[in-house]
């Protein structure tokens, strides 16, 4: 929840913050209380927030996939372990269809990486004040759910991946074959049948070249992701600010009927309620979808007023769209590490 | 947006995941999904077999009742000879018997007949020769007159 007197730029800059821990300047360790201090602790800091949703949603994934996994059987599976199922035959062909070496590894990385990357995304569809919101009633300061809007989070996985290229490039390749492709390559001096006194050079100039592709594959994979959930989740703070500057504009009315003129958060917690409990009565078949919809818009006329109802809209038409890039960016993390891994494994 | 320890410790999270996912998930999803895929082509063979199997009952049944139906024919063909059999036994039967009560009727009356003529006649005799004394006003003696009477009694 945003405070007293916060400005825009401070609403969004304190929901870009990380919960940092690390060693302060002084040398003792503690929480970072705001972007100064923790920009101050250097590379020794650890991001609790990132850390915790990550752990907890790979422990998620973990949990779900193993549950099916201890019990499957081969009779006609029930309806969760045929979608775990499904999931773990799409992974498996599409890893088929790009891995060209053999691998046993390859998929269930490529399992991993695309299920619990996107349990980090669909992190994003939580919508952005809630959790701060349940961190800061205890006494956490900062909260950033998303672990993949930490370029840490998605960088470190990347260099995990580019551990693993390089650990395959030497182990299929040999020490030789992986130099002799980093430095016969674009240009090879061989093929052109140049004197050797010219090769020295060219091979330089071809190992400059190909190490920067080489560094080009994690730093573009972390920075994908990174960089597309950042832009997401920002976009969601904007829609957030959007509606809470529309609701304090429009609610005046509202307010007025609260006689400190402050909105009390019970009254949120209700309208939350009253919403919750107008769509489980149509869920229930007990109200007519026409009439649902009615009293939903007549529900958020009565909360925040029409920039409520706006920003409602918006939100719900961003996270719509969002969906699909969640789900895609998770996709091509794992695609592309397949396809890197791949190409390590290929013989020269 | 600082680069921090944070990075370290999500590439050994990642690992840590990659491995469990290695370890525990993959194998054994994909080994039931081999199985049940082996199972299902075992299943799908099975009933091809069986399908297989049905159009050859049904041939067999096909020529059971065909072999079947012929016999029946056969039998019936059977019955209807013995049937018209008996039926002509039995009316040659009924011929014979009644021939044989016409035979037998025909043999009483001719004897009733007989006897009604051999009783008549020898009333005949008498009448004839109580008429004859009558009218001679004498006894006919018997024995010279025998050829007379016999040749009357023979008229009659």
């Amino acid at each position: 929840m945003s405070g007293e007197a916060q400005t825009a730029s401070e609403y969004i800059q304190h929901h870009l913050q990380n919960l940092t821990y690390g060693r302060h300047p002084d040398g003792h360790w503690g929480f970072a209380h705001g972007a100064e201090e923790a920009a101050a602790m250097g590379f020794w800091a650890v991001h609790v927030d990132t850390m915790f949703w990550s752990l907890l949603l790979g422990l998620v994934f973990l949990f779900m996939f193993r549950s099916v996994a201890k019990k499957a059987t081969t009779d006609t599976p029930s309806g969760f372990q045929n979608a775990i199922e499904s999931i773990v035959e799409w992974v498996d062909n599409n890893v088929k269809d790009v891995f060209r070496g053999t691998n046993k590894y390859i998929a269930p990385l490529a399992l991993t990486l695309f299920v619990w990357i996107f349990f980090m995304n669909l992190m994003d569809l939580i919508p952005v004040d809630w959790l701060p919101w349940v961190a800061h009633s205890v006494g956490i300061e900062y909260q950033k759910v998303v672990p993949t809007t930490d370029v840490n989070a998605t960088m470190g996985m990347a260099i995990a991946v580019f551990v693993m290229i390089i650990y395959y490039s030497f182990k299929i390749k040999g020490v030789g074959g992986f130099m002799a492709e980093l430095t016969m390559n674009p240009i090879n001096p061989k093929e052109m049948g140049l004197p050797k006194l010219f090769w020295p050079p060219l091979m330089i100039f071809n190992f400059l070249l190909e190490v920067v592709g080489l560094l080009a594959k994690p730093v573009s994979l972390g920075l994908r992701l990174f960089g597309n959930l950042y832009a997401g989740e920002l976009i969601f703070i904007l829609i957030a600010l959007v509606f809470a500057a529309g609701s304090g504009w429009m609610a005046e009315g509202l307010q007025s009927l609260f006689h400190d003129g402050h909105i009390p958060s019970w009254f949120y917690i209700a309208a939350a309620v009253t919403v919750a409990v107008t769509l489980w009565l149509n869920l229930k078949n007990i109200l007519s979808t026409k009439r649902t919809l009615l009293l939903l818009l007549i529900e958020l006329l009565l909360v925040g007023g029409l920039a409520f109802a706006g920003g409602q809209l918006m939100h719900f038409g961003w996270a719509a769209f969002h969906i699909i890039v969640i789900l895609l960016q998770a996709f091509i993390f794992m695609m592309l590490t397949v396809v890197y891994l791949s190409m390590a494994h290929e013989h020269h | 947006m600082n680069i921090n320890l944070t990075l370290i410790l999500q590439s050994i999270a990642m690992m840590v995941f990659v491995w469990f996912c290695m370890k525990f998930i993959w194998p054994p999803l994909t080994s039931a999904l081999e199985e049940r895929r082996k199972k299902i082509a075992e299943g799908l063979a099975a009933s091809d077999r069986a399908e297989k199997a049905l159009d050859e009952a049904k041939q067999q049944a096909e020529v059971l009742i065909g072999q079947a139906r012929d016999q029946a024919t056969e039998i019936i063909d059977q019955a209807g000879v013995r049937g018209n059999q008996i039926v002509s036994e039995a009316k040659d039967d009924a011929v014979g018997e009644r021939q044989r009560q016409v035979r037998a009727a025909e043999a009483d009356i001719q004897q009733a007949a007989s006897q009604a003529r051999e009783k008549l006649r020898s009333e005949v005799v008498s009448l004839s020769v109580k008429g004859a004394e009558k009218i001679l006003g004498k006894e006919i003696d018997a024995g010279t007159h025998a050829r007379l009477i016999d040749e009357l009694v023979a008229g009659v």
